[in-house]
């Protein structure tokens, strides 16, 4: 049995489905080293056809924010509709915004 | 089953069954792979190697009128024709689930072999075959990657993971002229351009195995005299049990779909 010491580190894996898309964070996976990491995402989240290209990044690199934060950092853009340009009419040209 | 056994459909055969044979053998690994990730790319390349089986099988049935699954269901031991090689089992002992390096071993050579044979089918004079060999040719290739990065990692790895690629190196070897040898059945397919002579390609193979293994800090092992008939019917033990698992099936229950 592998000890701490010995355990592969994780990486997590985002997946772009199509040229022009942007890569979407899909999962996570252990792998010696970067190469390999890159190749176990091919076997784990493209195998029916869901992607063009892969990154990965080691999960330790990933910074992110405080869960105990989540009240002061989000909930004060609660009652801020006028941030939404929802009051604007768009021309019938423009199809997707 | 009667075959009418042209060389055309010989050649067919063998490399038809050369890719049923190790997809059934590599599917063992499924549940039981070393780790999570490979034992999904195990089953994936499984599944590529049926791919290629079944389009095989059903262009060498064709002159006879019979379909991929009586020609992998029906067929009885000698009248399999893959080299001996593709038949082993992952352990030489019997454990299960198997020897990983072994499956490595055999993953890489068949995988330098496969892309070679699959490169040159791409301009068979048959239409057919060129274009299953223009699809398959991706898939080994990947395969090929996915091998011999396995073949470094654990033949450059440890003392005990070199120990273990070595001696499965030495376990395979023997098993690797009968890719090789020349026949009427090979001598045939090259003249009426419906593939390579299957000789043709070791110097190729040898060339790129080398590149692999120096790379693995492995020793190609010295060529040793061999009788291996797999081509010709002539089977190791190893196949009838393959076999009874694959066929059980359709033995039981003929005909039988779901």
């Amino acid at each position: 049995m592998s000890t701490t010491q010995n355990e592969w580190p994780l990486w997590e894996v985002f997946v772009r489905s199509k040229s022009g898309l942007d890569h979407k964070h899909c999962g996570s996976l252990h792998a010696p080293d970067s190469a390999f990491a890159v190749q176990m995402a091919r076997e784990v989240y493209t195998r029916r056809q869901e992607g063009v290209s892969i990154w990965v990044v080691k999960s330790e690199h990933i910074v992110a924010s405080d869960p105990g934060e989540k009240g002061q950092l989000f909930d004060p853009a609660d009652d801020k509709v006028y941030r939404h340009p929802t009051f604007y009419k768009l021309p019938s040209s423009v199809d997707h915004m | 089953m009667q075959l009418s056994n042209t060389p055309q459909q010989r050649y067919l055969l063998r490399i038809a069954d050369a890719a049923l044979i190790l997809s059934q053998r590599n599917s063992e690994w499924c549940g039981h792979g070393p780790i999570l990730e490979e034992d999904l790319a195990q089953a994936n390349m499984a599944l590529d190697l049926l791919g290629q089986a079944r389009a095989l099988l059903t262009q060498a049935g064709l002159p006879d009128g019979l379909d991929e699954d009586q020609l992998a269901m029906q067929r009885l031991e000698h009248q399999f024709l893959n080299p001996v090689l593709f038949e082993l089992p992952h352990a030489a002992d019997g454990r299960q689930p198997g020897d990983f390096a072994f499956t490595v071993v055999r993953n890489t050579l068949t995988a330098v072999w496969f892309t070679l044979l699959w490169t040159k089918l791409q301009s068979s004079r048959d239409a057919e075959v060129a274009a299953i060999a223009a699809k398959a040719v991706k898939e080994s290739r990947y395969h090929l990657q996915h091998s011999a990065d396995w073949c470094v990692r654990l033949g450059d790895g440890t003392a005990d993971s070199h120990a273990r690629m070595q001696a499965a190196l030495e376990r395979i070897w023997p098993y690797v002229g009968e890719l090789f040898q020349a026949d009427e059945v090979d001598a045939e397919a090259e003249a009426s351009g419906l593939g390579p002579s299957w000789a043709g390609l070791r110097g190729e193979w040898q060339a790129q195995m080398q590149a692999v293994l120096a790379g693995a800090t492995l020793t190609l092992p010295k060529d040793r005299p061999n009788a291996h008939g797999g081509r010709l019917g002539v089977h190791s033990e190893h196949l009838g049990h393959l076999l009874s698992q694959l066929q059980y099936l359709q033995r039981a229950y003929p005909g039988g779909t779901w």
